[in-house]
């Protein structure tokens, strides 16, 4: 039985956090009625400031749920407008309330879509719950910034991320930052694609990656919103392999879509699968490791390696960078601004590399120029993939700004 | 107190009152522009006849010795806070006076702190008039609401000093709380169970008030080595069981902030003076304990180490991160306002090159110079800043007290005047059109830093030039306050002040800067 009168399913509830230590955000309690209009107490840390714009905020937010009848109660500790109607209108849904209905911030424009293969040396987590850390994000500088709707956020409160995420996506500057979302695992992961995807994010993280069929199952369903939606910019994709499984399948995973852009491994799952610690070295993903960056090169694509957990050791931190560089990936997850500077040091080429390899595209040139077959440098014969792997070294440091 | 306030425009524009506790005053003038002449203030002279030949100026109690230096009603006690919250012996002196039956009582602290709210009940109960001095917490929220009978006195240290030399303030009985004493009264600050460093926020209380009470938790035989405070200034010695709360009078540990964005603010004013070319060798500069300061210094220590550049002095506030510059060599001497932490207390004690200075020497405006203006660049906060570059520092946006002045008024004579701030504090912008109370005038702020961006203040061109082609983010203050406004949502509506004076703010010459108005 379908009921088509939504104020008798409607219930009270509440959505966000208030309190003494919580900034940035704010609770509201929706109490649903049948007549009476709208009734709407606010208390506000900032409520001299902004009390009148916080109170016509949330009518216009009701207006646009079609929510006539109710009680709101709010306790706001600053929150940003784009906040402020993410929480309102989970609670309103919360509620049996608003339908389909979105109540979307006003929209700043995009950036330009990401290009296949740019720098993506650093990509910071943001909890997608925790709105405090997304305003500032991107002024410390890394390559990507991740909204996350998986694991650091509860999973009582995967609704009110995936509106706040929205909200985000639509509100928030994230400047030069490739705007990542990482969903949840399917078939929850298929949700927050519904109402993510219409924001235009740049790459979409797929956590616990198994199988190609799960690539392939959101590649299809971004595309059909996208069509929906007539959106034509590229959406690209990130599969984190994090089980045994993942990594015997990383090729086929890695190829099961032309959206893939980049391979990328979880080791704490990893480990957890294989029953094994996590060390400081990481000798127990080595073959992992190299296995997975092997299948994303065999694929013409990106490798990138997992996040350093230990916020505090930045000195361990550098060392798994340069090692991880050694290797052949080309980034890693960030959980702290801190970790950013280390990780751009850490996968940066070298001065003395930088040097060699300009020497090298010099003597390449100057071959080019006289119609030599044969590169050589000093006494050294240069072989084409070493002055192949100098150019590429070259345009990175450049895109670095190192070179 | 009358309701009836008259009122007088100053050169910055912003309304004073024209008579404050009885006083008629000046309106700030615009900087530099007040010079009083005539002669200082002074204390009585006495003679050693009537002191103890053998040097013993011991009582029994507070009691006592209030009674002996004739503490009448409506007269003026003074405190300094060097013990910072964990201070007992304000409120012991001041409850010993309501027990000997004094009233009316003016209390000349030179900062006080929330555990000090019991000065509210003295207040209630009459035994204190009314608080010339910082008053934070509780005690702001008291006098704002206008409860105080008479109008609060905000002063910078420099400006204290100035007021007592000056013989604007008259301080009947300094009651001097001392971590270390000897019965003739020399007192020092360095060493005890409630060791708190510096003691120089009480050296003008003891060269100018009528009578001085030395109270100590630590008596040691004569003398008491060093003696910051002279026991020749000093009418009585008062021994207790404790002066105070170690754990509240220094904290073991001052901690960095951990903030990303505040950690970004820090580096980017120590990249401000290392590219502007300030941090050069023999330069010299300031900072505080706050967060970002803290901060700040430890990037500024990775800087000089990679250039190889020293300084020649730093101001405290000391803390553990100066100290390591001292023991590093990074700096030829600390000269040191007060002292924060264990580390400072410990480095004060027994290093020579770490040096007590005082108001006087420090920050008074009215004397042959101070040393506030030969710092090449301070770094400090503030609650408010205007595109002008006005700032303020003693009120919330709302016009309720958050803040005493501290050095921050005197340290804006430094050579380079750098405001580290975050562009906005729970969506409430801190770059504003114009400050709700003027603590500081534009003309003296130069660098505005937030996590944001750097905005230099137009009428330095010069640091304009020499950070020209850097790769810091300089830009407008105009264009911070928009970005910051269309991320806030809008500008923030402007709070309501009510219209009767409750306090003044006061420059650092003595004249009145602004008011802090009634609020609900």
């Amino acid at each position: 039985m379908i009921n088509l009168n939504p104020s008798t399913s409607a219930h009270p509830a509440e959505a966000g956090h208030h309190g003494q230590d919580v900034r940035s955000d704010l609770q509201v309690a929706v109490e649903p009625r049948d007549s009476g209009g709208l009734e709407i107490t606010l208390e506000s840390r900032v409520g001299l400031y902004y009390g009148g714009s916080i109170l016509s905020q949330t009518r216009q937010v009701l207006e646009s749920l079609g929510v006539k009848h109710a009680r709101i109660a709010i306790h706001d500790e600053g929150a940003l407008p784009f906040v402020i109607s993410a929480r309102i209108e989970t609670a309103v849904k919360r509620g049996g309330l608003g339908g389909n209905q979105k109540a979307l911030p006003e929209k700043i424009a995009l950036p330009e879509p990401t290009p296949r293969d740019r720098l993506r040396r650093s990509r910071l987590y943001l909890p997608g719950s925790e709105p405090k850390y997304f305003i500032n994000a991107a002024l410390h500088g890394p390559d990507a910034i991740i909204l996350d709707l998986e694991d650091s956020v509860h999973h009582a409160e995967k609704d009110a991320a995936r509106i706040l995420v929205r909200n985000a996506l639509r509100a928030v500057d994230f400047g030069h930052c490739e705007r990542m979302v990482r969903i949840n695992q399917l078939p929850l992961g298929l949700q927050d694609l519904t109402e993510v995807i219409p924001e235009e994010p740049d790459l979409i993280l797929i956590p616990k990656v198994e199988r190609p069929e799960q690539v392939s199952q959101v590649d299809r369903m971004i595309d059909e919103l996208k069509s929906r939606d007539r959106i034509d910019r590229s959406i690209w994709l990130m599969p984190i392999v994090e089980s045994a499984l993942g990594v015997e399948n990383a090729f086929a995973i890695a190829t099961a879509s032309p959206n893939v852009c980049a391979l990328t491994i979880g080791l704490e799952d990893y480990t957890a699968d294989l029953g094994v610690v996590k060390t400081l070295d990481g000798r127990e993903s080595q073959y992992a490791r190299t296995r997975l960056l092997n299948a994303a090169k065999a694929a013409g694509i990106q490798a990138i390696d997992s996040v350093f957990g230990d916020v505090g050791d930045l000195a361990g931190l550098r060392q798994w960078g340069e090692n991880s560089r050694a290797l052949g990936f080309e980034g890693m997850g960030c959980i702290h601004p801190s970790q950013i500077p280390v990780i751009h040091e850490a996968f940066a080429p070298s001065q003395g590399e930088i040097e060699k390899a300009l020497k090298i595209v010099a003597a390449f040139e100057e071959a080019q120029a006289r119609g030599l077959g044969v590169v050589s440098l000093g006494s050294k014969m240069i072989d084409p993939p070493v002055v192949e792997r100098a150019r590429k070294l070259v345009a990175t440091a450049k895109a670095m700004g190192t070179a | 107190m009358s309701d009836r306030i008259e009122l007088a425009q100053n050169a910055a524009g912003r309304s004073v009152p024209a008579m404050v506790n009885g006083r008629p005053q000046i309106p700030f003038l615009g900087v530099g522009q007040y010079q009083p002449r005539g002669r200082k203030a002074a204390p009585p002279i006495c003679s050693s006849k009537d002191y103890p030949e053998n040097g013993d100026k011991r009582v029994a109690n507070l009691e006592t010795a209030l009674r002996n230096c004739g503490l009448r009603n409506g007269m003026v006690i003074s405190n300094h806070h060097h013990l910072r919250d964990g201070d007992q012996v304000a409120l012991m002196a001041l409850e010993a006076a309501a027990r000997i039956g004094v009233k009316d009582l003016m209390w000349f602290p030179s900062a006080s702190f929330p555990s000090q709210k019991g000065a509210i009940e003295l207040m209630q109960s009459g035994v204190i008039h009314h608080i010339e001095g910082s008053m934070n917490g509780p005690l702001g929220d008291y006098c704002t609401q206008g409860k105080m009978r008479g109008m609060g006195v905000l002063r910078s240290h420099g400006g204290r000093w100035q007021a007592v030399q000056d013989g604007e303030v008259h301080i009947d009985v300094a009651v001097i709380a001392a971590p270390t004493a000897d019965a003739f009264g020399n007192a020092d600050g360095s060493h005890g169970k409630s060791a708190c460093g510096s003691l120089g926020f009480a050296l003008a209380d003891s060269t100018y008030a009528d009578r001085v009470i030395v109270v100590t938790d630590n008596l040691v035989p004569f003398p008491c080595v060093p003696w910051q405070i002279q026991g020749n200034n000093v009418d009585y010695v008062v021994e207790v069981d404790s002066i105070g709360d170690p754990a509240k009078i220094v904290s073991g540990t001052t901690q960095i902030t951990r903030s990303p964005d505040r950690l970004r603010i820090a580096e980017f004013v120590a990249r401000f003076l290392r590219e502007a070319g300030i941090m050069r060798n023999g330069f010299s500069f300031q900072a505080g304990a706050g967060g970002i300061a803290l901060a700040f210094v430890d990037y500024l220590r990775r800087m000089m180490k990679e250039d190889g550049v020293k300084a020649r002095f730093v101001r405290g506030g000391s803390t553990k991160f100066l100290v390591e510059l001292l023991q590093e060599g990074l700096t030829d001497y600390i000269l040191d306002g007060q002292t924060f932490d264990l580390d400072g207390v410990k480095s004060i004690g027994s290093d020579p090159r770490h040096v007590a200075t005082s108001p006087f020497t420090s920050y008074n405006y009215h004397g042959k110079g101070n040393f506030a203006s030969l710092v090449d660049a301070v770094v400090l906060g503030a609650t408010e800043v205007d595109v002008n570059f006005n700032a303020n520092v003693v009120t919330h946006s709302d016009g309720r007290l958050l803040h005493g002045i501290g050095g921050w008024q005197n340290c804006l004579a430094a050579g380079c005047t750098i405001l580290a701030v975050p562009s906005f504090r729970d969506r409430i912008p801190v770059i504003i059109d114009e400050v709700t109370t003027l603590t500081g005038p534009g003309e003296l702020i130069d660098v505005i830093v937030t996590e944001r961006g750097i905005a230099i203040n137009p009428r330095r061109q010069d640091l304009l030039d020499a950070v020209k082609g850097s790769r810091l983010p300089i830009r407008p203050i105009q264009d911070i306050k928009a970005e910051v406004g269309r991320i806030c949502g809008g500008k923030p509506a402007r709070p309501k002040l009510g219209d009767r004076p409750v306090a003044v703010v006061k420059w650092v010459d003595g004249t009145v800067l602004d008011t802090i108005w009634q609020c609900a």
